[in-house]
């Protein structure tokens, strides 16, 4: 998670701005090469080389699979309650455990509860909702969600200093170079 | 969404016209939403359709005054417009579904333009769909008796009956559809709230986007929330129309009581669907200049599906006459013979004609590319599936297996006023929507840009009918 990096106080980084993903990715490669580690790299639409560039993994599959099978415990777990337990109803003759009849609404709890925790675990992960954040300091970034390419160098890297770190960034030929301030 | 996926085949029609580029397609569709200017015939429809808003407002107000009695339903027709117009908006919501969801997973590129429209759709369909069992159950106000809330009575709702597994069944649908649609727009918003020039704009796309900044972190796990939601939006979407069916197949009325009626279901609403689909998309398409976004190649394959899954209820209508006459039953025999030649035969007939004649015209490219032929094909198949449903809802309840028992349904002018009220709401919602919210998905079209060109070259070489805006 990338939402803070305080230790550097009035810094949260260096930003990089590329015109496109080709450059952006040779920007990553070279500043990996000078031995950066924590960065950020931000683009107007999901790239899987820069994801793959970055090594950037996440566990968002996990929790939708736990939310899933929550959905499906408590789906069924309910339907047993209330008909064998506390609403016992002889239905056709039926028993009160008809499991048979509880399928549907085991699976549409499976769906409801998977998807919720797809979204929320999504959302939660990321940080999300967050009114403010340091990048947006940078007049150029709000082109981040239109058509330029950014890549961030936290203050937390060890290797940071706010000097030479904007100096090595420059060695990628970015549009321009800025320090983002907390 | 679409970076992982396969180049388009070569020769193929491009699904995003030529001369485009990330900034061509950020402004033309992002211009849609930050202009200023209210157009006058948006105003006007807007204004009509407010109007038919109102007429739905007075006639719910007028059934919480008065009761279910002011509509037509009564012993033996209790299921009248409120089910068929339940089945029918439901069945509408479908294709949105289809499209996001199962043509994603299918590599459907060029499902890409027409999706958010078609979700946005789903919605307002599911909202005026929910409406009507909720208002149907007699005191709506007490419709939260459906849910399993704990309460003073020590009661609990009957988990064995399909009307119940109806209501969690529509309610997940509502919510994974509103879910699937905002998180597709997160994006978006972020640039339109980038892109907007007034603070108003700046601040509610701003809180819409919930601090958006594209992150690769948040890209990646993003990219997975989104493709597990069409992946539990797939069965889901399937499940609900199959649950609508059981409310019908799991009676013993002669004409419901069938196997046949969950894919019949399922295939109809994903037909009426495509029809809704194209009826307001046309003259969208027409009225924002959308021909390079929404082009041929996406009428033409919706013209054939709506063709598929034509034929699919075409089969389903023959098999309810045939197994009429094969299971040898005195009540479902009745039951063919009245649907046909009975006193709704003049709506069997219309069905017929607008559900099964009518798509075949559907098998000429000539007229899946005939922008008029397919809007007019489009409305009566709409037509046509309302119709179904009346049919289906109407005639077996009007006759069942015992003559004392019978009875004629006649809808009241306040069954008519909410069931005019419902498609204007929608068309009310839909107007809004395209006005405030980005219609086509921004982020998502840029991924097909370099596809798009080298698709362009080659249909520049092979056919180029599609080369010329209509």
């Amino acid at each position: 998670m990338s939402a803070d990096h305080t230790t550097e106080p009035g810094l949260h980084g260096v930003m990089a701005e590329y015109a496109d993903e080709h450059s952006l990715l040779a920007g990553i490669h070279k500043a990996k090469a000078e031995g950066f580690t924590d960065m950020e790299a931000y683009t107007p639409a999901p790239s899987h080389d820069v994801i793959t560039a970055l090594g950037v993994t996440n566990r968002v599959s996990t929790i939708v699979f736990f939310g899933g099978a929550t959905g499906a415990c408590f789906g069924f777990l309910m339907q047993y309650w209330v008909s064998a337990m506390a609403y016992p109803l002889n239905v056709g003759g039926r028993p009160y455990n008809s499991w048979p009849a509880f399928i549907v609404i085991v699976f549409e709890c499976t769906i409801l509860f998977a998807a919720l925790s797809a979204v929320i675990g999504m959302l939660l992960l990321n940080g999300l909702p967050q009114p403010y954040h340091p990048v947006f300091n940078v007049p150029q970034f709000s082109r981040a969600s239109q058509d330029r390419y950014f890549l961030v160098v936290h203050s937390t890297d060890p290797k940071f200093d706010p000097r030479s770190t904007m100096e090595k960034l420059q060695g990628s030929h970015p549009l321009s170079v800025a320090e983002v301030q907390n | 969404m679409s970076a992982n996926l396969p180049p388009s085949p070569a020769g193929r029609t491009p699904v995003i016209g030529p001369g485009h580029d990330v900034g061509s397609i950020i402004d033309k569709i992002s211009s849609i939403v930050l202009t200023r200017d209210i157009a006058r015939g948006w105003f006007l429809l807007l204004s009509i359709t407010g109007m038919g808003v109102l007429m739905l407002g007075t006639s719910i107000a007028w059934l919480l005054i008065r009761g279910v009695g002011i509509w037509g339903i009564n012993e033996p027709v209790a299921w009248g417009f409120d089910i068929i117009n339940f089945v029918w908006w439901i069945g509408i919501g479908h294709a949105g579904t289809l499209i996001s969801a199962i043509l994603l997973l299918l590599r459907q590129e060029w499902r890409t333009s027409i999706n958010r429209f078609s979700e946005a759709m789903t919605l307002f369909a599911v909202m005026c769909a929910g409406m009507y069992p909720a208002l149907h159950v007699g005191r709506p106000w007490l419709a939260f008796w459906l849910f399993p809330l704990p309460n003073t009575m020590s009661m609990w709702p009957q988990f064995r009956s399909p009307l119940l597994w109806d209501v969690f069944a529509v309610s997940t649908y509502a919510t994974v559809s509103a879910l699937f649609w905002y998180v597709g727009l997160i994006p978006d918003f972020a640039t339109l709230r980038d892109k907007a020039q007034n603070k108003v704009g700046k601040v509610i796309f701003g809180m819409a986007a919930m601090g958006w900044r594209g992150a690769t972190r948040h890209w990646d796990r993003y990219e997975v929330a989104y493709l597990l939601l069409a992946g539990l939006a797939t069965p889901l979407v399937v499940s609900v129309h199959t649950v609508v069916s059981f409310d019908f197949a799991v009676s013993v009325i002669p004409g419901w009581h069938a196997t046949i009626m969950p894919p019949y279901f399922v295939a109809g609403a994903v037909y009426s669907g495509f029809a809704m689909v194209l009826t307001l998309m046309l003259p969208v398409r027409a009225a924002y200049r959308l021909h390079d976004f929404i082009t041929l190649r996406h009428i033409e394959n919706m013209g054939k599906i709506m063709l598929a899954t034509g034929l699919i209820v075409a089969y389903g209508y023959t098999m309810e006459l045939f197994f009429g006459w094969y299971s040898g039953t005195l009540a479902e025999g009745f039951m063919v013979k009245n649907r046909v030649m009975g006193a709704a035969a003049t709506a069997y007939a219309a069905l017929i004609f607008c559900n099964i004649i009518t798509p075949q015209l559907l098998w000429f490219k000539k007229v899946r590319v005939n922008l008029w032929l397919m809007f007019v094909i489009s409305i009566i198949v709409n037509i046509g599936m309302w119709l179904e449903r009346y049919v289906i809802v109407v005639t077996c309840l009007e006759r069942d297996f015992l003559p004392s028992a019978w009875g004629d349904f006649h809808p009241t002018v306040w069954d008519w006023s909410m069931f005019i009220g419902s498609i204007c709401f929608f068309v009310f919602m839909m107007l809004l929507f395209i006005r405030f919210i980005p219609m086509i998905p921004i982020f998502e079209m840029r991924a097909l840009i370099p596809k798009s060109q080298a698709g362009a070259r080659a249909g520049q070489a092979g056919s180029s009918s599609t080369s010329t805006p209509h």
